[in-house]
C-alpha cells in the first residue's frame, strides 16, 4: 500500500475482497481526496477455481455441468456458448425446436437476472421496500424456470446438441401467466424506478461512462448500450432462434430521448429489456416448430461424436450482462485440447475506472453495482489516513450511501 | 421447533463466499425475501461477522480465501455455529479436482450443519438455519 502520507496527499481506501452479498470477491484500492475518488484500481480473481483447467480433463458432456456453475446467474448462457462451440466443431446440427427452447430459457434467465439486479440496485440506494418488491416478483420467473428445467438455479438443461427437456403444451399456460404478470407489472416498476425523486437524484449523472470510453474499453451488454453503443449479439450476429425473431437493441434514447451513460440509463436499459424478453418469449411460443429437441438423445452416442471431433470454434451468446464468449479446440480426444472462457462481466470491469473517478465515496456501492457484476463487494474497508487506520465495514459503506440519499432528499 | 429457555435472542447470520459459483448466494438471498421472509423471526443477514451467531459458508474454499475464512470465523463471538451451504463446500462438488482448492469447508473451519444441493432450495436453507438454531440453543444451554 503506498504510504503517501504527506500533508494533502490522497489516502488509500482498500475495499474487499470478502463481501457478504452475491458474486466474486474483488479487491478495490481507492485513492481518495476528501470524499472524492481520485483514482481506483482493482484486483479480480479472488475466487479462481481453475474451471478451464478442470474442463480440459473432462469430456464435453460432463463439462456442460461445469459451465452451468461458472456463474449461478448465467447458467444458460455459459453452457449455451460452450455447446455452440462444440456443436460447430463436431458438425452437430441442433434441431429447430431445441434452438427455440434454448432461446426461451435464455430470455427467462435475462428476466430473472435483470430483476435481481434491479433489487440489488434499490438496496444500494437504501430503498429496501423496492428490493423486496422486485425480489418477490422475481420468484414467479424462478417458478417458471423450475417448471421448465427442474431446477431454480444451475438448470442443467442445455446439452451439446440441444436441450434435455421439451416444453409440453400444458406448460404454455404458466409461461403465459408469468409473461402477462410481468407485462402488467413493468409499467409499475418503470414508474417506481424512473420517476422516484431520490433514485433520480442519486443516479442521474452519477457514474458516467462516455460512449468513447465504452467503445475503448470494449464494454458489452447493457453497460455498453446504456452509453449509447448499439451492440447486441442477438441483433448483430443472431444465433439459435434469434434470426427468426424481431429484435433491436434497447438504447436509452428510445425511452428518455437522450443518452447520458449514467447509472440511471443503465436502469432504463435493463428494465426495458425485461419487457423485450417477454416479447421474445411470446414470439418463440407462437412460432415454435414441432420436432425433436436434441440432435442426439443418447449420451454415449453423443460422446462418440464429440470424441471424433477435430478443430476449433467459438461460441458467443448475449448473456444478461453482455457477450459471453467460449473458445474450444478439440483434437480427437475425449477432453477439449483448449478451452477459454471470457465472461461478460470480465469485459465490463474496466469501465469501473472512468465511472468511479471523480465520484464520492457514498456513490461507490451503486456505481459498482451498476454494471451488474452481481455484487457489492464491500465487506471490509480500511481507511488509511497517514498512519492511523480506521476500518469501515460493508455496513458502513451502505450506511454512507443511505445517508446520502436522505441528505439530498431533505 | 419449540424455543427453549436458552432462546434469548434472534439469530443473525453472516454470509461468506469462499469461491462459490454464486448459485448458493442467490438462493440465500432469495430465502430472505418476502416469499419466505425469515426476518419475521428475527433471522437476518448482517454485514459483519462480529455481529453474527451463524456463519453461512458457500463455495469450495479456493486458495486465496482460506485465510480469510479462518479470520472471519475467528472474529465471530462465541457461541457460534457454522453452516456449510451447497455441495461444493461439502465435498468440492463439480470442482473436486481443481488445483486451487484448500477446502472443503470442514477442513478449514469446524462445520455444524451441512445443507446439500447444488444449490439447495431456499426451503432447505431455512431448514438448515432452524437446525443451526437448535444447535446454538443446545450450546447455550450447556450441552454439546
Ligand atoms: S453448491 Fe453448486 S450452486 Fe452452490 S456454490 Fe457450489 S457449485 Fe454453486
Amino acid at each position: 500500500m503506498s504510504e503517501k502520507s504527506a500533508k494533502k496527499a490522497p489516502y488509500i481506501v482498500p475495499i474487499g475482497p470478502t463481501h457478504p452479498a452475491l458474486k466474486e470477491p474483488v479487491m478495490f484500492n481507492f485513492e481518495m481526496e476528501g470524499e472524492v475518488i481520485k483514482d481506483v484500481d482493482f484486483a479480480p480473481g479472488q475466487t479462481h477455481r481453475g474451471i478451464e483447467w478442470m474442463g480440459m480433463r473432462r469430456n464435453p458432456i460432463q463439462i456442460v455441468h461445469l459451465t452451468d456453475r461458472i456463474c449461478g446467474i448465467c447458467g444458460v448462457s455459459h453452457t449455451f456458448a460452450f455447446a455452440r462451440a462444440v456443436e460447430q466443431i463436431a458438425g452437430i446440427e441442433v434441431p429447430e425446436r431445441g434452438d427455440y427452447i434454448r432461446t426461451i430459457l435464455a430470455e427467462f434467465e435475462r428476466i430473472q437476472s435483470h430483476l435481481l439486479w434491479a433489487g440489488v440496485a434499490a438496496h444500494e440506494l437504501g430503498f429496501d421496500s423496492l428490493l423486496h418488491l422486485t425480489w418477490r416478483v422475481r420468484e414467479q420467473s424462478m417458478d417458471v424456470i423450475e417448471n421448465l428445467t427442474g431446477n431454480r438455479v444451475n438448470y442443467g438443461i442445455v446439452q451439446v446438441g440441444g436441450v434435455r427437456r421439451d416444453i409440453v403444451p400444458e406448460q404454455h399456460k404458466i409461461i403465459e401467466d408469468c409473461l402477462s404478470t410481468y407485462e402488467g407489472l413493468l409499467s409499475k416498476l418503470v414508474t417506481l424506478f424512473l420517476e422516484d425523486r431520490s433514485i433520480h437524484m442519486r443516479c442521474r449523472d452519477t457514474g458516467v461512462l462516455s460512449k468513447e470510453d465504452a467503445l475503448g474499453l470494449c464494454t458489452v451488454g447493457p453497460t455498453a448500450r446504456a452509453s449509447g453503443v448499439n451492440v447486441d449479439l442477438r441483433q448483430d450476429y443472431p444465433y439459435a432462434a434469434y434470426g427468426d425473431l424481431d429484435i433491436t437493441a434497447i438504447l436509452p434514447d428510445q425511452h428518455m430521448g437522450e443518452t447520458r451513460g449514467d447509472v440511471y440509463d443503465r436502469i432504463v436499459v435493463r428494465l426495458l429489456e425485461v419487457g423485450q424478453s417477454c416479447g421474445i418469449i411470446r414470439q418463440c411460443l407462437d412460432q415454435m416448430p414441432s420436432g425433436p429437441v436434441t440432435a442426439e438423445a443418447k449420451l454415449a452416442k453423443l460422446l462418440a461424436i464429440c470424441k471424433k471431433a477435430q478443430g476449433e470454434a467459438i461460441g458467443r451468446v448475449e448473456a444478461p450482462r453482455g457477450e459471453c464468449f467460449h473458445y474450444v479446440r478439440m483434437d480427437g480426444k475425449e477432453a477439449p485440447a483448449n478451452w477459454k472462457v471470457k465472461a461478460s462481466s470480465y469485459s465490463n470491469l474496466m469501465s469501473w475506472i472512468p465511472m468511479l473517478r471523480g465520484e464520492q465515496i457514498a456513490d461507490i456501492p451503486i456505481i459498482v453495482a451498476s454494471i451488474d457484476p452481481c455484487l457489492s463487494c464491500t465487506d471490509r474497508v480500511a481507511v488509511i489516513r497517514g498512519r492511523s487506520r480506521s476500518v469501515l465495514t460493508k455496513e458502513d459503506l451502505h450506511r454512507l450511501s443511505v445517508e446520502k440519499t436522505r441528505r439530498i432528499q431533505s | 421447533m419449540k424455543p427453549t429457555k436458552a432462546f434469548n435472542r434472534s439469530l443473525w447470520a453472516f454470509h461468506m463466499n469462499s469461491g462459490s459459483c454464486n448459485g448458493c448466494e442467490i438462493e440465500i438471498v432469495a430465502a430472505i425475501t418476502p416469499r419466505y421472509d425469515p426476518e419475521r423471526f428475527g433471522i437476518k443477514l448482517v454485514g459483519s461477522p462480529k455481529h453474527a451467531d451463524l456463519l453461512l459458508v458457500t463455495g469450495p474454499v479456493v486458495g486465496k480465501m482460506k485465510d480469510r475464512l479462518v479470520r472471519v470465523y475467528e472474529q465471530m463471538p462465541d457461541p457460534k455455529v457454522v453452516m456449510c451451504v451447497g455441495t461444493c463446500g461439502i465435498s468440492g462438488g463439480v470442482f473436486y479436482d481443481s488445483y486451487n482448492l484448500a477446502g472443503p469447508v470442514d477442513q478449514v473451519v469446524p462445520v455444524d450443519v451441512y445443507v446439500v444441493g447444488c444449490p439447495p432450495r431456499p426451503e432447505a436453507i431455512i431448514h438448515g438455519v432452524v437446525t443451526a438454531l437448535a444447535k446454538l440453543e443446545r450450546i447455550e444451554g450447556g450441552e454439546h
